[in-house]
């Protein structure tokens, strides 16, 4: 701060902290490394996640009565039956018959809320990235909820109907598919160990490992943004690195990603929603 | 009306932890808008926790808090299935109480 | 918060007494709705400002201020833990101050008796920077600092 260090006799008491702590800052640090501490951070971090405000909001948004049908959302099936939640997420995506298509979790909330309580798909889909507390999104809160409801279950995406397999294909080029003026795709980011932009780790997508540990962690609090981020978000934010046109929301492409990348992660348990950087 | 706060308060011996998540922009007045107009600050100025008619902590706070800000604290006294209660009022003369019941 | 209490909040002019009857009814037991803000503690660009406007001369160092779960880097200065544990006896409050943010005070808890004085939160850093525990104990003021090194500012945008 310009000027405060001019008034000696009360701030010596600070000159002389700032000394202590640089003096011993210097054998301790050296032998932390940064990785170390950035660890640390990570790990204080999980202590009070405020994405557990999303997941309280979900929940009372999933039982609320909305819609011009005022009804509630807890006869939606997200695949293991009407209204159970309990474990849903770590299926999805999968085919529903009633739609005749492979839907992830958020197509499945939107056609609920269409269905069920009588939204247009417009209405549904408005606003499925929200932008602090004047401009919440109601998916990501309904997301939020549903995901940490199956936290610590196994993820077990099926590949048992031809259009899961085929969503799941067609998953598998899109991630290995480079277009866009740099010729970027998901693979450029994502193929190899010990990659990173800047400060941020990339997991390696290739890789069993690598594809267990970042799908199981989003949702996830993004302390960043301070906003709660869903994994179609995260598709949506890849494609604008990329500088790919924008991902629709919900759109097959979206869905075909995620079906891949799930299916990888199949055998960990999930472990949202999450908090990261 | 801001939504409710997350409170989890659990009782080991004597010792009574409380720890709370709020839902708050704690915006601070620093930033700027598209337009090149500065946010509002807007922030939770005061917190209060009480629990059997005392208070057991009050907090005073700035916009330098975290957004959703998370606070954890213990405090001696407090049995299972008594209430802790908390007030946060912020700039704009907005508040929220939410209370919890401690396991 | 009443209208009339938060145009003196507002206006400069009443400030300083009313950081001197802040100071003084800080703890009202039972009476949240009535806890004053010290507006003057929070506009203060430097320590020795935020000093007198606690009300307090220079603060001692002291070995008895532990911060817990404050790691030395912060991903993200936007979400910093901040631990602050004191062991001198008769600590009164604890405060978090952040010497390079725009204003120095993030926060002040007041400890009742009863209550540990020791306090875990999450405050926002714009730079790496010097975090100070303030700690108010017996009516003598006690200090320790630790360095925060930020990789991406947590201030604005």
């Amino acid at each position: 701060m310009p000027g405060w260090r001019k008034r000696i006799g009360g701030l010596r008491w600070v000159a002389a902290l700032a000394a202590a702590v640089c003096v011993g800052a210097g054998p301790a640090s050296a032998q932390t490394s940064a990785t170390d501490e950035i660890a640390k951070y990570r790990a204080a971090l999980q202590d009070g996640n405020p994405a557990e405000l999303w997941e309280a909001r979900g929940e009372g948004l999933w039982k609320e009565l909305r819609g011009p049908r005022k009804v509630s959302l807890e006869q939606c099936d997200l695949g293991l039956g009407a209204g159970v939640v309990t474990g849903a997420y770590a299926r999805l995506p999968k085919y529903f018959a009633d739609a005749d298509r492979v839907m992830d979790l958020e197509t499945r909330v939107v056609w609920c809320m269409v269905k069920l309580q009588g939204f247009s798909e417009a209405d549904a889909k408005r606003n499925p990235f929200g932008s602090g507390n004047d401009k919440k999104s109601d998916i990501e809160a309904l997301v939020a909820y549903i995901t940490g409801e199956s936290r610590g279950v196994k993820m077990n995406v099926a590949l048992a109907h031809p259009k899961e397999i085929e969503m799941y294909r067609v998953g598998e080029k899109l991630f290995y598919y480079r277009g866009g003026p740099h010729d970027f795709g998901c693979v450029t980011c994502h193929n190899a160990d010990n990659q990173r932009i800047r400060l941020q780790d990339l997991p390696n997508l290739t890789k069993v490992e690598g594809a267990q540990k970042a799908y199981t962690t989003w949702p996830a609090y993004r302390v960043s943004q301070g906003e709660l981020r869903t994994f179609q978000w995260r598709l949506n934010d890849c494609f604008r690195q990329q500088r790919f046109p924008e991902l629709e929301f919900g759109s097959d492409v979206s869905i075909a990603l995620t079906m891949f990348l799930a299916k990888n992660a199949n055998g960990a348990a999930f472990d949202g929603p999450a908090i990261k950087r | 009306m801001a939504d409710p706060m997350k409170i989890r308060a659990s009782v080991a011996g004597e010792s009574t932890e409380v720890k709370v998540l709020m839902s708050h922009e704690m915006e601070t007045g620093q930033r700027k808008d598209g337009q090149g107009a500065v946010i509002p600050a807007w922030f939770i100025q005061t917190v209060t926790v009480t629990h059997g008619g005392n208070t057991v902590l009050a907090a005073q706070w700035g916009p330098a808090v975290s957004k959703n800000p998370f606070l954890s604290f213990k405090f001696k006294g407090g049995a299972k299935g008594d209430k802790v209660t908390i007030t946060w009022v912020d700039n704009r003369g907005d508040k929220r109480t939410d209370e919890a019941t401690i396991a | 918060m009443s209208r009339k209490r938060r145009d003196v909040l507002k206006s400069g002019g009443g400030v300083t007494l009313l950081a001197l009857v802040a100071a003084a009814g800080w703890l009202r037991p039972g009476d949240a709705a009535a806890q004053a803000w010290n507006k003057a503690a929070f506009d203060t660009r430097n320590i020795g400002e935020t000093m007198k406007a606690l009300g307090g001369g220079d603060p001692v160092q002291s070995k008895d201020i532990v911060f817990f779960q404050t790691p030395d880097i912060a991903e993200n200065g936007a979400v910093v833990p901040v631990g602050i544990t004191s062991n001198i006896p008769k600590t009164e409050s604890i405060a978090v101050l952040i010497e390079k943010n725009p204003n120095m005070l993030a926060a002040v808890f007041d400890i009742p008796a009863g209550t540990e004085p020791s306090i875990s939160t999450r405050v926002k850093m714009g730079q790496s920077s010097n975090i100070y525990a303030l700690v108010k104990a017996d009516g003598k003021y006690f200090v320790a600092a630790k360095d925060v090194k930020v990789t991406l500012g947590g201030c604005g945008g």
